[in-house]
């Protein structure tokens, strides 16, 4: 087996074990990297120096056998909304061309902290709006199984590079199912936390109340293992909760007998794939062997979901978007006449044409007249949602369902219709709203050899219980040993 | 016509805290342009804003001051526009749930007690700065953040003010609060006090508010007082000619005293308030809220009254000991000693105050304490020393922080009430002034005025005065 097929845990044993050199595995990376990203094109930046001097640091620590951190020597991938001090982080727009933090976002110094080496910056959809990744100013990312099809988005590049085996984890970002829907589409693992589990400080805001940084990765263990890094209280961030992390890995392996999966009806009705529908309803059955009961439940509102989270994600996007103006950072037009020219010019060629849209949709439900009538409305439907879940959290433990109603779908075949788009998120959108925590795990691949995803979705703050979920699954399958053919 | 003129004021005071709202910068006054920054203030990409816990508990220190109630449960809101000195493009201020609402405050104004109405009490964060170049023709203008983020307390008043005066005492009496309660340090000329002030005309007896006109750009209390005065005559000549009142926002012109339009109300801003998604809601605590009442000092006018009616002080006297909580302070600190309440208001606001005046003294870090004053009083009281002697020690004292008894003692100036050192004092000085006897034995009553004085100055300042005036007498009698 090849070095870089290896998930994060193999590869730490054999780092540790000093079976290998960190600087050896770093060398591998970046060739792969230079042989397949210009395929895949999930990187933005490669931070390849500062990688080799990490990794050097790191085997340098072991060779005298000090003590390493939880990720030492573990190439990781960091979506491009991420704030690293000193590697220019764009959010994949113009407007931040060459944008270079002053300062690490708080899971950037938990994973420096850990000793894991940061390879380079992944694409995404510009300030993470889209399912597709092809909102990106800069390059469009493809799928590893299908170099014509989308990894999904908006955090495609870092799906894309781990299942490509150029980045052994990565982080991604989610705000309406931006990690679980491209996991699930890349057929790698991605786990958005509860909100509260992770600190915001660093990631670059799109709709705060909604955003969540995650763990994305090869497998249930290895995204245990992240999760449990990068979780915790931050004094940074207000959101953020004050409730110890546990070892996510510990009990992982627990099994789901007795366990009650609630499937709610609302979540396979129209629009669900064919062979989506099979994959999952397959996975029910192998759960169910498993000594799990299943169960059906209802979450009434779910049909109000994705209405509701265009307006608060775009009102809160529409205000958090306000301080690119060219004044003090990033992307200023030339020859401009006065302040208001040099805002106006600034942002309308420094943002792309999906930020433009949600920018005005949100501005729009703010507005003085109408924030009763949709920002206030949707606030008030969104405590709808939430006791949805809260009601059926009270008879069941997980709620399991597809991630996405689709496979991977074509590049170019829904950017026309972005109504079409925004239902790509129609079964990861109510978890964001409500602040709940879910998993995409790969269960499967339709007839044209494009993976699926299925959902895990439990209460909040229940991450340990939903990582047991998943690996029981994992365990009895081998969907994620499956490799893209690159 | 006779109009009546309503007016409101909002109030900016910056709290002195000694960090920022939501960051750990400093607030010092003064510094080098941007030094006092951080990703936080500079609303870099990604960093979130965490409640400075002291802000917010001055901010209900001033609440509850104000009569406010308090709002247990409240949040910040975002309030958008584009400015460069505001470097998010939205400020995290309160609209939806202020801290402290319907709440009042009473001013003075010819011996009448008004009631003045508190719309809302609120935190918000402060703006940056801007700076134009000097040079005619730059393009290009500077943004100083080292004001971005200062905790700032908005203020409105209901309209329930109708002239000038009342707006006068109403600034002053707010102003003593703010300092009494130790919130902000109220510098005008450094911007941590502003006003901000609108103005409407009714016809007199009509209960409908006229159309209000907002004036910003209002430097010193002097010129709120001018912009309203202007204001008044604008908006009633504009009446008498039977036009109509536009409801607008105007910009004072401090150098040509007169308002200019800034925007109409057509023009007004949006600014799409919303929850501020960053911070979660507060559900303040009632155990929070008695302690911090508790550290709220009797406030100026009702120790005013306290000192009118136990001290039997008069109002204006009063009034001036109030005017500083550290005068008052220092008054009453004295009466713990002994209890000579007008000995001690004359020492404080004629001799106390000129000297800080004259010394360009300081008055938060003066050097001479309490204590030592009330002993210099008791040797006076005593015949230690005399009033004249006093003077000087207490100039002395002001100058070094020494114990009066310990300057007496250094300069020998203990008074002198030994008839017969005095006796020989007078000798000599009758004996060197035969004609100012003369005119005494003439009738002449100033003589005695300037024989007394010839003897103070022999004795140099130390005889007792009433010693002398009675030996003097007699020797010149007899
Ligand atoms: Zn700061």
């Amino acid at each position: 087996m090849k070095l870089l097929s290896f998930t994060a845990l193999q590869i730490r044993r054999k780092i540790l074990a000093r079976e290998i050199r960190t600087s050896d595995l770093i060398k591998e990376l970046y060739e792969r990297i230079n042989k397949v990203d210009p395929d895949v094109q999930s990187f933005l930046a490669l931070n390849e120096k500062a990688a080799f001097d990490a990794a050097k640091e790191i085997d340098q620590k072991i060779a005298n056998s000090v003590k390493v951190g939880l990720l030492a020597g573990i190439p990781i991938a960091i979506k491009d909304n991420i704030c690293t001090e000193g590697i220019a982080t764009t959010c994949a727009s113009k407007i931040l061309r060459n944008f270079i933090p002053p300062y690490d976002a708080f899971v950037i110094k938990r994973l420096k902290e850990e000793d894991a080496i940061i390879i380079g910056k992944t694409n995404l959809d510009e300030f993470a709006m889209g399912s597709s990744t092809e909102n990106s100013s800069y390059k469009i990312t493809r799928n590893p199984y299908n170099l014509n099809c989308v990894p999904g988005g908006s955090s495609g590049g870092s799906t894309a590079a781990v299942a490509a085996d150029i980045a052994f984890m990565a982080l991604g970002s989610e705000t309406g199912g931006s990690i679980r829907q491209p996991a699930a589409l890349c057929g790698v693992v991605g786990l958005k936390p509860t909100y509260g589990r992770v600190s915001r400080y660093g990631l670059i805001a799109f709709g705060s109340s909604l955003d969540q940084i995650g763990p994305v990765a090869k497998d249930v263990c290895d995204t245990a293992l992240l999760l449990s890094v990068i979780a915790g209280k931050d004094k940074h961030d207000s959101t953020c909760a004050d409730i110890g992390v546990p070892d996510y890995l510990k009990g992982i392996d627990g099994g789901v007998k007795g366990f009650r999966v609630g499937v709610p009806v609302e979540y396979f009705g129209k629009g669900l794939d064919d062979d989506v529908r099979t994959a999952v309803d397959k996975a029910l059955k192998i759960y169910e062997k498993l000594g799990a009961k299943i169960v059906e439940v209802s979450l009434p509102h779910t049909e109000y979901a994705v209405a509701v989270y265009y307006i608060v994600a775009n009102a809160e996007a529409s205000s958090n978007l306000a301080r690119f103006d060219g004044v003090r950072y990033g992307f200023r037009s030339n020859d401009v006449k006065g302040i208001d020219e040099m805002y106006c010019r600034s942002r309308s060629e420094g943002f792309g044409n999906e930020v433009k849209r949600r920018i005005m949709l949100g501005n729009y439900a703010l507005s003085s007249g109408y924030y009763d009538a949709y920002y206030l409305k949707a606030s008030k439907v969104r405590n709808l949602i939430k006791k949805d879940f809260d009601e059926v959290f009270k008879k069941i433990d997980c709620i399991i369902c597809p991630t996405s109603p689709v496979p991977a779908f074509e590049i170019g075949e829904r950017v026309n219709n972005p109504l079409e788009m925004y239902l790509s998120d129609i079964y990861t959108i109510p978890a964001n709203l409500s602040g709940i925590p879910g998993i995409s795990i790969p269960c499967g691949f339709s007839k044209k050899g494009l993976p699926i995803g299925l959902q895990i979705l439990t209460n909040c703050f229940e991450e340990a219980k939903m990582l047991q979920i998943a690996y029981a699954f994992e365990r009895e399958t081998d969907f994620h040993l499956a490799k893209p053919k690159l | 016509m006779d109009y009546e003129v309503v007016i409101g004021l909002e109030t900016h005071a910056e709290l002195s805290t000694i960090t920022k709202l939501f960051c750990g910068c400093s607030t010092k006054f003064g510094a080098e342009p941007n030094t006092q920054v951080c990703p936080v203030c500079l609303g870099m990409p990604g960093v979130l804003p965490v409640v400075n816990k002291k802000a917010f508990e001055y901010a209900l220190k001033a609440a509850i001051a104000l009569n406010c109630t308090i709002n247990r449960y409240t949040n910040f809101d975002r309030k958008s526009y584009y400015y460069p000195d505001l470097p998010k493009n939205y400020q995290i201020s309160q609209n939806y749930y202020n801290l402290g609402i319907d709440g009042y405050m009473t001013i003075e104004v010819n011996n009448v007690i008004k009631k003045i109405r508190m719309h809302n009490v609120h935190l918000e964060e402060e703006a940056g700065k801007l700076i134009h170049p000097e040079n005619a023709g730059a393009d290009y203008s500077l943004v100083d953040f080292n004001r971005a983020g200062v905790p700032l307390l908005e203020i409105v008043s209901c309209p329930d003010m109708r002239n000038a005066t009342e707006v006068e005492s109403y600034m002053h009496a707010l102003k003593k609060i703010l300092l009494y309660t130790g919130i902000s340090d109220c510098k005008m000329q450094e911007g941590s006090l502003r006003f901000e002030a609108s103005i409407s005309l009714r016809k007199i007896g009509e209960e409908k508010l006229g159309n209000r006109v907002e004036m910003k750009n209002l430097n010193s209390m002097k010129s709120v007082l001018k912009a309203i005065e202007y204001e008044t005559s604008r908006q009633s000549e504009l009446l008498d000619r039977g036009e109509k009142i536009e409801r607008e926002t105007r910009l004072w012109d401090e150098i040509r005293e007169r308002s200019v339009r800034m925007r109409s109300k057509e023009e007004a801003q949006d600014y799409r308030y919303f929850p501020e998604p960053d911070l979660l809601p507060f559900v303040i605590d009632e155990k929070w809220i008695c302690s911090i009442q508790e550290t709220i000092p009797e406030l100026p006018l009702e120790r005013k009254q306290r000192f009118v009616e136990t001290f039997q002080l008069s109002d204006y006297d009063a009034g001036l000991l109030i005017e500083d909580k550290i005068l008052a302070d220092f008054f009453e600190e004295c009466l713990k000693e002994v209890n000579l309440p007008k000995v001690f208001c004359n020492w404080i606001i004629n001799d106390l105050l000129r000297e800080v005046k004259e010394k360009k003294l300081d008055i938060t870090s003066l050097k001479i304490k309490p204590d030592q004053l009330a002993s210099l009083v008791i040797m006076i009281d005593k015949g230690t020393i005399s009033n004249t002697i006093a003077k000087e020690v207490f100039s002395e004292m002001i100058d070094t922080g020494k114990e009066p008894k310990a300057i007496v003692e250094e300069k020998k100036l203990v008074q002198i009430s030994d008839e017969g050192q005095i006796s020989e004092i007078l000798d000599k000085v009758i004996a060197s002034n035969p004609n100012a006897i003369e005119d005494y034995k003439k009738g002449k009553k100033n003589a005695l005025a300037f024989l007394m004085g010839q003897v103070m100055k022999e004795s140099k300042g130390k005889a007792n005065p009433k010693v002398v005036n009675e030996l003097l007498k007699s020797k010149l009698e007899g």
